[in-house]
């Protein structure tokens, strides 16, 4: 079936999207890169969940007589501590649970923001389109640090305020990407159709135009997680974030940065934590775009 | 096409005052103050610099004040800077900055463009994984990771290039700050490359071409190759902004004399002239590079009209 | 010079790098940041006085080894009373354009310092001087400063009172002389290259905002003959590991900084050219005595300080040569009696079992644990010291609440007195016991625990007052010992200087203050 006649999809009966999504995880099943990324993401996540509990070392522990040692089996450091003398790998999994959080919640809220104003722009236009974009550029140049150092006065120290403040910058991208997209969709045939039939505005939007857009938004979420993480390490560094004694990955790479001759263990380990998952959801999202694309289907 | 652009460009003077204002006040709400150090001055000091940069009137009256000079051209000097206006500060930056930017931009597209090409046509294929795994590395590993490293190999251990400075814009201290600066999009750019090729690859007007019997190289150089670069165009716009404007990692880390650090240490300094400066310079960018990036979409697909 | 480039060149070597080509009578050093002006009366930071001190020259000036000698001041007489100094200019004297220097460029420097209008954040250094404040907050006019120039060659300078640290803070850049001719044409902008004329043994060549300042040897300096470079290349770089890696790859030949956790790769590697040194300097913990605050009480002051073990800091955590501290004062001050700190003598369990006890009589215990908000400003080193403090009060049944955050706002909490221990250091303004103790005077606006005792107030004023130099050490010594009796502040350790220096360097000695001019400094002949 073609792209443009995605309209066809929009008159089957309702009760045809329970077995869309069955339809889409079917297909998802055959792509082995998603499904082993898929796997492993899950392994991921478990082990930063259940792992704190089965590490020898508490997350703010010290052991005295090991500062900034290398791994040692013996002494149930399996990747060694860091300038503390606390156990780096409790450290990186908690940090984990951190930067996964922080990186689900802030790309949902970019993505839903930024698809949904991006695409209303689009479709709406015109005065519309021109003030909705001239929002978007007056965010862009705000001084962000600025923003978060008074988010920070007014609300004090919450974990929540890093998901509002990066959620809050991160979305501007994505709705200038899906703007770009909706302005070349909506003079094609199909949405004409569906605006000659009577179909109303959201009902296009939601419908017809995000699903068409979904090749880059779907890219661009996978390349938002490793902003977000390494952003929440620098709102850490004004105060914001995560504080000691937790920690996150971005923290945790940036405190090994320095060290990466003296203790490599420091940047390595959180940073194959990092890069593991960024490859897994990469692959994961290729997956999901294939399983979800409507041409395909 | 004329009429909208200098429509657009009419907004732009709404849009920049809403910017200069909310930054104003923002920055002034925020505690600290550019005279809190780790010293405290003694009250008398403290008085003289607050009335030698009008800082003892009321807010708004320094927002007219501030808005007054701007008016004439004027951005104030710098508070850290002493010896240097912010129109020079910036003016001194900013060709570095440029420079450096628009190579790696370059750099960045040269590569990331034919290979997101190259693996949205063998998608899925080893090539394919092996080309976006690569790209990927390069948004895994964070510039302030890969800048002290390609210092490190590049510099101290190999001593091909020199591991810092700038040398009045040498090419030998350019390559790395370069290298570093474009990873990142790299990685950007080829991936929304192959996905939106990926997309354009499955449309109508492409089995169209197809079926009229153009040779594949012709169909995708002709037909899929402009449309496919809509998203990428659509992140350029902020992305360049941000690129030519420096970054305040690779500046400090390789000894770069850009602006990019101002961005960080003027608000961390409280340096209020300077950050209000970095704040209208950035605004104009943005403002200037969406715009060009909309008169772009109707060049890439002639569906795209700006009708008012 | 050929032999320094050998030197280099085998030490580049050894490293198993390849030297870089350089021209051996230019000296190239690292300094920590940007100089936020190279006019002396606009500045208050440190690494200024690294560029700054190579192209002015005070009254007096600093040797190698940090020791005061004359500088324009041939020879000085002070009066009976110790009030008025009477400072006879060389003759030889000259700015860097030809300009003959006399005693009316200092006191055009001087007035110009504490007008009002300059708004130098630096000029209470000179507060001293006979009507200095009252001229700067604008009660008198600038000529009715204690500043005379009798004639051409011939300066004499009136203080409010004795001061015995006052020849040591003539060669601080506050009271370096400025070029009257030239700042009069060229107003607030003559401190820029092209413009900038000095009288130093180097004068400005080029400045190129945040990547390089040259400067030339100045031909007119009175001692000319005796500076060995030719050229001074100073480079900003704020990031520690930069500045390390560059100077590994031989790219510059000082580092006035290194990153302390690099230190046990340097000592392996680099041996002969890592430096540390003690540092005028104190790092330590401010305890909030403000009503409302649990560290308003002496006794949980005393706990907090007792059970931090400095040494596990200095040596674990630091590990570059600092001294942990049990006084406030840092040791090798001048004038300065240090009295026995309560802290010493008693070993590590005894402390912790006193520690306990005194949480117990203040009404802590495991039933009502102290929870306490302790501020840092961020950096890799205060992290790792706060994280180590709080886990070393843990066994008190103290619970650590840790907050950082950048220098603008940590330093505005502090002072608003939002904290009960707050991060906080001082480097000597000068070498004199009372820049350190007037920090616990009451009412001062570095004095961050609002730490207030009228005995304490009492003591250092009558250590004003007082001439004799022993009899005024003892009070300090005195004031210092009540005040640490009260553990008004939680001393750490005191700071070391670190530097990393080329070995083919000669004439660059460590010292106290962290004073190094380039002057003395030259590429050694010989191999």
């Amino acid at each position: 079936m073609m792209t443009d006649t995605a309209l066809t999809q929009d008159q089957a009966p309702a009760a045809a999207g329970d077995s869309l999504g069955r339809e889409a995880w079917r297909r998802l099943k055959q792509n082995r890169a998603a499904m082993a990324s898929l796997i492993l993401l899950v392994l991921i996540t478990l082990a930063c969940v259940v792992g704190p509990w089965l590490t020898p070392w508490g997350l703010d522990e010290v052991n005295w007589s090991a500062f900034m040692a290398p791994p040692d089996i013996a002494a149930g450091h399996y990747a060694g501590t860091d300038a503390n003398g606390r156990d780096l790998l409790t450290r990186t999994l908690y940090g984990g649970q951190i930067s996964l959080s922080v990186a689900l919640v802030a790309t949902l809220v970019s993505l839903v923001i930024g698809v949904l104003y991006g695409a209303i722009a689009g479709y709406l236009g015109g005065r519309a389109d021109a003030l909705m974009m001239r929002f978007v550029d007056i965010m862009y140049s705000l001084p962000f640090m600025f923003l978060v150092i008074l988010l920070m006065v007014v609300f004090g120290r919450n974990i929540l305020l890093i998901y509002a403040a990066i959620g809050a910058v991160e979305w501007l991208d994505m709705s200038r990407i899906v703007r770009g997209q909706v302005l070349a969709l909506k003079r094609r045939e199909f949405v004409e159709a569906a605006h000659a039939l009577g179909v109303r505005g959201w009902t296009i939007v939601t419908r017809h135009l995000i699903p068409n857009t979904l090749g880059p938004v779907i890219v661009y979420v996978t390349l938002t997680v490793p902003k977000v993480i390494l952003l929440e390490s620098f709102l850490s560094f004004l105060g914001l974030g995560v504080q000691e004694p937790l920690t996150s990955w971005g923290v945790l790479i940036s405190e090994g940065k320095d060290l990466m001759e003296t203790a490599p263990w420091m940047l390595l380990v959180p940073s194959a934590f990092l890069a593991l998952t960024l490859l897994c959801l990469n692959f994961l999202g290729d997956g999901l775009r294939d399983a979800l694309d409507p041409k395909t289907r | 096409m004329l009429v909208y652009t200098l429509k657009r460009l009419c907004y732009a003077v709404p849009t920049l005052l809403i910017v200069i204002t909310l930054a104003f006040f923002l920055m002034h709400l925020a505690p600290g103050g550019p005279f809190d150090g780790e010293r405290s001055l003694p009250p008398e000091i403290e008085a003289n610099l607050m009335a030698a940069y009008h800082l003892d009137q009321p807010v708004w009256k320094q927002y007219l004040i501030y808005l007054g000079n701007l008016l004439q051209g004027d951005f104030g000097p710098s508070f850290k800077y002493k010896d240097f206006s912010v129109t020079e500060l910036i003016a001194q930056g900013f060709p570095v900055s440029l420079e450096l930017g628009l190579w790696a931009i370059a750099l960045a597209l040269a590569i990331g463009l034919p290979l997101g090409v190259i693996a949205a046509l063998k998608r899925n294929s080893g090539l394919d994984y092996l080309v976006m795994g690569t790209a990927l590395a390069g948004v895994a590993v964070p510039n302030f990771v890969i800048a002290p490293l390609l210092a490190l190999v590049f510099g101290v251990f190999l001593a091909w290039l020199p591991v810092g400075g700038w040398n009045d814009g040498h090419w030998r201290n350019m390559v790395l700050p370069i290298v570093a600066l474009s990873i990142q999009q790299i990685a950007y750019i080829a991936r929304l490359m192959r996905a939106s090729m990926i997309e354009v690859l499955g449309s109508h007007h492409i089995r169209t071409a197809r079926a009229k019997g153009l040779t594949e190289t012709a169909v995708i150089l002709r037909h899929a190759l402009r449309p496919a670069l809509l998203p990428v165009v659509s992140y350029l716009g902020p992305a360049i902004a941000g690129i030519i404007t420096g970054s305040v990692v690779i500046e400090q880390i390789f000894g770069i004399p850009g602006i990019g650090r101002y961005f960080v240490q003027a608000a961390l300094n409280r340096d209020y002239t300077l950050v209000m400066g970095t704040v209208v310079f950035y605004g104009a960018l943005i403002v200037l590079l969406n715009l060009v990036v909309d008169l772009l979409y109707s060049a890439l697909d002639p569906q795209i009209r700006h009708d008012d | 010079m050929l032999q320094s480039r050998t030197l280099l060149g085998s030490l580049a070597l050894t490293l198993g790098l390849a030297a870089a080509p350089l021209h051996a009578d230019t000296l190239r050093i690292a300094i920590m940041g940007e100089p936020a002006s190279l006019d002396p009366h606009k500045i208050s930071g440190t690494w200024e006085n690294d560029v700054v001190g190579d192209l002015f020259e005070g009254l007096i000036t600093e040797a190698a080894d940090g020791e005061r000698i004359p500088g324009v001041a041939e020879s000085w007489e002070i009066s009976e009373d110790g009030t008025v100094y009477t400072f006879h200019l060389r003759e030889s004297a000259r700015w860097s354009d030809g300009t003959p220097l006399t005693a009316d460029d200092f006191v055009f420097a001087l007035r110009r310092i504490l007008n009002p209008a300059t708004a130098a954040d630096y000029a209470y250094l000179l507060y001293p001087i006979r009507h200095a404040e009252a001229v700067y907050s604008g009660e008198m006019a600038p000529e009715s400063l204690g500043v005379e120039a009798l004639d051409d060659q011939t300066l004499r300078i009136t203080l409010e009172r004795a001061t015995p640290y006052f020849l040591d803070q003539l060669s601080h850049y506050t009271a370096y002389p400025v070029p009257r001719h030239v700042v009069e044409e060229h107003g607030d902008r003559w401190s820029r290259a092209g413009t900038l004329v000095s009288n130093g043994p180097f004068t400005l060549q080029r400045w190129q905002s945040q990547t390089r300042i040259e400067a030339v040897r100045n031909p007119h300096y009175h001692d000319a003959e005796n500076v060995a470079l030719d050229e001074v290349i100073y480079f900003p770089i704020e990031e520690r590991n930069t500045a390390l890696n560059r100077f590994r790859a031989g790219e510059i030949d000082v580092a006035r900084d290194f990153p302390t956790q690099q230190y046990d790769w340097l000592q392996e590697n680099l041996p002969e050219a890592t430096h540390t040194a003690p540092y005028l300097g104190i790092y330590y913990y401010a305890l909030n005595a403000r009503d409302g605050h649990p560290t308003a009480d002496p006794r949980v002051r005393e706990a907090l300080s007792l059970a931090v073990r400095r040494e596990v800091i200095t040596e674990q955590i630091l590990g570059t040569g600092e001294q942990p501290a049990y006084h406030f004062v840092p040791p090798g001050a001048n004038h300065h009696q240090s009295l026995a700190s309560p802290l010493n003598g008693l070993d590590e369990e005894a402390r912790l079992a006193r520690a306990g006890e005194l949480m117990r009589e203040a009404g802590y215990g495991p039933d009502n644990p102290l929870s306490l908000k302790l501020r840092y400003n961020t950096s890799e080193d205060h992290r790792t010291v706060a994280i180590a403090i709080a886990a070393m009060w843990r066994p008190l049944g103290v619970e650590v609440e840790l907050f950082n955050s950048e220098v603008a706002v940590h330093y505005a909490d502090l002072r608003r007195g939002d904290f009960d221990v707050g991060r906080a250091g001082w480097i000597g303004d000068y070498n004199d016991p009372q820049n350190f103790l007037s920090l616990l005077e009451s009412g001062v606006a570095n004095n961050y625990g609002a730490y207030s005792q009228a005995d304490f107030d009492a003591l250092m004023a009558q250590a004003a007052e007082t001439q004799d130099l022993t009899a005024r050490a003892a009070l300090m010594g005195e004031a210092e010992a009540l005040a640490l009796g009260d553990s008004a502040v939680l001393p750490i350790y005191y700071y070391v200087s670190r530097n990393l220096v080329n070995p083919a360097l000669a004439g660059w000695e460590n010292n106290l203050e962290d004073i190094h001019r380039s002057r003395w400094v030259s590429f050694e002949d010989g191999q």
